[in-house]
């Protein structure tokens, strides 16, 4: 406790999840307290006969092993690598379980949130940084709070998964001893079985009924990793198969006896209701049976998606207007007058004397720009939702189930017990689903739809109006060098504020700074001496939530864009002085390791172009270097290196493919991709106003993972913020232009 | 009603001539291997094979397919994996795997007609084909690998 007093003294930023963990989840959290059964594992209430549960991660039955993934499954490879950790210990080979996804509940709380809310840089080791980290994991696990985000699931599992493989791996073998006789240290297991000395083979599943009558060995030791089977090696990822065969059943391809179809209209002015509607043409159209009002827009209901989507395009609505301007210019024109202590969110540094630094050497200025961009994964938004007098059942792919229960329940007047979440394999997400238009939405149907099964399925065009954008950002900054080197320099960011807005909707709001626009400006690890940082929190504009990187997407831009044109006026190359600037050892290797990889000697000459960033974002540091040519048809990309640290490369194979995609989402974005407003409405409905980066700009990914620090860490969101700022920056070193302002393609040609 | 094959089977259905075999196949067929993506023949995660062509599902109306033969993922290796699945599986493309169905579908056909293609066949071809999760040179590769079996064989 006083340590907790001691950090509030200290402003932090974790205090707003301790009000999300009272506000949305405390009903819930107290009506299960943590100490009794059903939250401390929820397999528990639903256990079959003879069958066994140790941990909230793992069930025996006497026919099948069932291995729980806590975090959903958004492409990123953690419906694999999940049970995977449980089989590392439990000794099970990949094809002898079966997997689900967690429903809600406080025990999958998500431990990986503790380094990214403890206010401390990700480096910092000192007993008051751990200190910090071990209170704010109290707060998370009073706060029960489940999601999967912030690039946190291996931080949060690797050491909980194998514990929990190794909890069910020792008291099977209890079991066993118990029923043979054989004490349980000349007992081993293998593929499934628990094997005595004479070589008798028991299999896990005839012990489960044995195993359910003793309490779960609680002593065990995590295998060394000399050890691992799975982990650190090549392995196949356990979905790869389903998905090359057409098997997998993503949610949109999840059906009922008796299902109808739902299509919608929505505001287009977001958040805001609808005033009228004429669906008179819509009701005579084939297929169609019903015409829903809903509150912020219209439903058809029909036989068929596809009835139910052209059937609602001609439903004639009329919209409340938005609240918040209707044209882009003035989005821009509110951002660019919010950088006054009115809007001040915090300082978060301030070293040495800016001011006076400020005017010694040669004076550096540059603004920058980081417009609104869509998430749009690929499978669009949808769900699958019957409601009756006693509840709903929901099956939606999300990444917070415990809001899917709130707002559902919210929505229709229910109780978030009274909602029954399943979760599905997600056609992608980048920060979409953690949002709630779908939820909502269908809520609002089923509630008149009572005892019909509804499918809803977001058209294209729906999805792109209805997303919550990426942060609109502006940053300002100023500097000064001298003598050859860097002296001072200012960061100042106003945005609007992803996460807390999100929070905001989870029904947790905060007034706390957001932490998230303090990424990319706060954890700066260059040593200047006089350096200071704030964030503006910009108000009344589009709602914006967490796209892939969050606050680093647009931050890390700014930030490693300005460094390099103070490098370059200090007549620096722009590798070397950044390494000589950075203070965190194991950092300085990441950026040697990607020198080495693009074997980088300085400017290449001949319309070639190299640049270089370096961003750290959920802990993970990554220094990535883009070469491009300028050809007569505009800038080709040609080849990116990345070296990234985790300091444990779980999953190899997927590792690599998870930086190339953060690679091409990073720069396909910065190249091609803005959301603008007109009329109160996004312009851009489909991909071909918004196409990120398809094959022909793709280049060549060379990607090296290392493993110097201390913990492990995430990679879905880091490899994202150094690719934009690493672009801009070889387009400069190859043409002398400097480009301040994303998508890219406003300013140059790409091939 | 109008009848075309499916996978080799006869299927008939009872809907509007305009509907886009794409909704045939997903909503009244129950295959969804096809996926909804764009709508407009912007992303080909609906691509399927139809007589010997990577075809826009979404882009072909019920009444222009009738009496013709629809290939989806489900049958396109015959009962075993082609050659070009067994080299998305070596390479580990799939990341969230939505738009792969018509990946390796648009992949099939253009080793149809290219059985040794260089990277800008690839790009030329394969650009129609969006991925979000960004699996553009494992595509790439794995296209590549298929390609050397299939003329080895």
């Amino acid at each position: 406790m006083q340590e907790s007093l001691q950090l509030s003294r200290r402003d932090v930023v974790f205090g707003s999840v301790a009000v999300a963990g009272g506000v949305v989840f405390g009903s819930y959290a107290s009506a299960q307290p943590a100490s009794t059964g059903a939250a401390a594992n929820p397999l528990a209430a639903h256990l079959g006969h003879d069958s066994v549960t140790f941990n909230p991660w793992v069930e025996i039955s006497p026919k099948t092993i069932t291995l729980i993934a806590q975090h959903a499954d958004k492409g990123q490879g953690v419906g694999s690598i999940q049970p995977l950790m449980i089989a590392e210990e439990l000794d099970l080979e990949p094809h002898q379980f079966e997997i689900r996804f967690a429903g809600p509940s406080p025990a999958y709380f998500n431990t990986g949130f503790a380094h990214e809310l403890a206010p401390f840089m990700a480096p910092d080791q000192s007993l008051e940084a751990e200190k910090a980290r071990a209170a704010v994991l109290e707060w998370l696990r009073k706060a029960g709070l489940q999601m999967t985000g912030g690039s946190s699931t291996l931080p949060d599992t690797f050491d909980k998964l194998r514990m929990a493989g190794a909890v069910a791996r020792e008291t099977l073998k209890a079991a066993a001893a118990k029923r043979s006789g054989v004490p349980v240290a000349r007992l081993r297991t293998e593929a499934g079985h628990v094997i005595l000395p004479n070589g008798t083979k028991l299999p896990y599943v005839t012990l489960s009924a044995d195993a359910a009558k003793i309490r779960p060995v609680a002593d065990v030791k995590l295998r060394d990793p000399s050890q691992w089977r799975f982990i650190g090696k090549p392995m196949e990822r356990l979905d790869i198969r389903s998905k090359v065969t057409g098997e997998m059943k993503f949610g949109i391809d999840r059906k009922m006896a008796g299902m109808v179809y739902a299509a919608v209209k929505l505001n287009p002015h977001k958040g805001q209701p609808i005033r009228s509607f004429d669906a008179s043409k819509a009701m005579a159209m084939p297929g169609v049976k019903k015409v829903l009002k809903l509150s912020t827009g219209v439903a058809v209901i029909a036989t068929n998606s596809w009835y139910a989507m052209q059937a609602a395009q001609t439903v004639d609505c009329v919209w409340e207007p938005s609240l918040y301007p209707a044209d882009q210019a003035d989005h821009w024109k509110v951002v660019g007058s919010s950088f006054t202590p009115e809007f001040l969110a915090k300082q978060w540094r301030n070293d040495g004397d800016v001011e006076a630094s400020l005017k010694d050497g040669t004076f550096v200025e540059a603004e920058y720009r980081a417009p609104y961009v869509g998430h749009q994964p690929l499978e669009p938004l949808n769900g699958l939702g019957l409601l009756t007098d006693t509840g709903m059942e929901i099956w939606v792919g999300h990444q917070t189930p415990q809001s899917v229960q709130h707002i559902a329940a919210k929505t229709i007047g229910m109780k978030p017990e009274q909602i029954t979440f399943h979760n599905e394999w997600m056609g992608g997400s980048f920060g979409h689903r953690l949002e709630f238009e779908n939820v909502r939405v269908l809520a609002e149907i089923c509630n008149q739809m009572r005892g019909v099964p509804v499918k809803l399925v977001f058209s294209r065009e729906e999805d792109f109006q209805q997303d919550i954008p990426r942060q609109i950002a502006m940053g300002r900054y100023r500097g000064s060098v001298k003598d050859g080197k860097i002296v001072a320099a200012e960061a100042q960011v106003a945005a609007t504020a992803p996460f807390k807005e999100l929070q905001a909707r989870m029904d947790a709001p905060t007034k706390d700074p957001d932490g998230q626009l303090a990424v990319g400006i706060w954890n700066m690890y260059y040593d200047i001496p006089n350096y200071r940082a704030a964030s503006f929190e910009v108000q009344g504009l589009s709602p914006s939530t967490t796209w892939r990187s969050v606050g680093a997407s647009a931050n890390g831009f700014f930030t490693e864009s300005f460094i390099d044109e103070l490098i370059h006026a200090a007549g620096l190359d722009p590798l070397r002085a950044r390494i000589d600037m950075c203070k965190i050892p194991v950092y300085r290797k990441v950026m040697e390791t990607v020198g080495e990889m693009a074997d980088w000697k300085g400017p290449l000459g001949n319309g070639k172009g190299r640049g270089v960033a370096f961003v750290e974002s959920f802990g993970t540091a990554v220094a990535e270097i883009v070469e491009v040519t300028m050809t007569d048809r505009g800038i080709k990309v040609d080849n990116v290196w990345v070296a990234a640290d985790v300091g444990t490369v779980v999953d190899p194979i997927n590792f690599e493919n998870l930086v190339q995609g953060g690679v091409v989402w990073g720069l396909g974005h910065a190249m091609n991709c803005e959301l603008t407003y007109a009329k109160g409405g996004v312009e851009q409905t489909n991909y071909n106003h918004h196409e990120g980066m398809r094959m022909y700009q793709c280049p060549i990914i060379k990607v090296r993972g290392l493993e110097n620090d201390y913990t492990v860490r995430g990679i879905g969101e880091p490899p994202v913020p150094p690719a934009p700022p690493a672009l801009a920056n070889a387009i400069f070193a190859a043409t002398g232009k400097r480009i301040r302002e994303m998508p890219f393609n406003k300013f140059i040609d790409f091939v | 009603m109008f009848e075309l094959t499916v996978n080799g089977t006869k299927r008939q259905v009872d809907v509007m001539p305009e509907m886009p075999l794409l909704w045939v196949l997903r909503d009244e067929l129950d295959i969804t291997s096809p996926k909804y993506g764009c709508g407009i023949a912007q992303c080909g995660a609906c691509t399927v094979d139809i007589d010997g062509a990577a075809v826009r599902s979404c882009q072909a109306r019920i009444k222009d397919v009738a009496g013709k033969s629809v290939t989806t993922i489900e049958a396109i290796g015959e009962g075993s994996l082609h050659p070009v699945q067994q080299a998305w599986i070596d390479h580990q493309v799939p990341q969230c795997g939505y738009c792969q169905t018509g990946q390796i579908i648009q992949a099939i056909s253009l080793l149809r007609l290219v059985p040794k293609p260089s990277d800008e066949d690839i790009n030329n071809v394969m650009s129609g084909n969006l991925c979000r999760c960004g699996t553009f040179e494992r595509i790439r590769l794995a296209i590549h690998t298929a390609a050397e079996k299939m003329g080895s064989n």
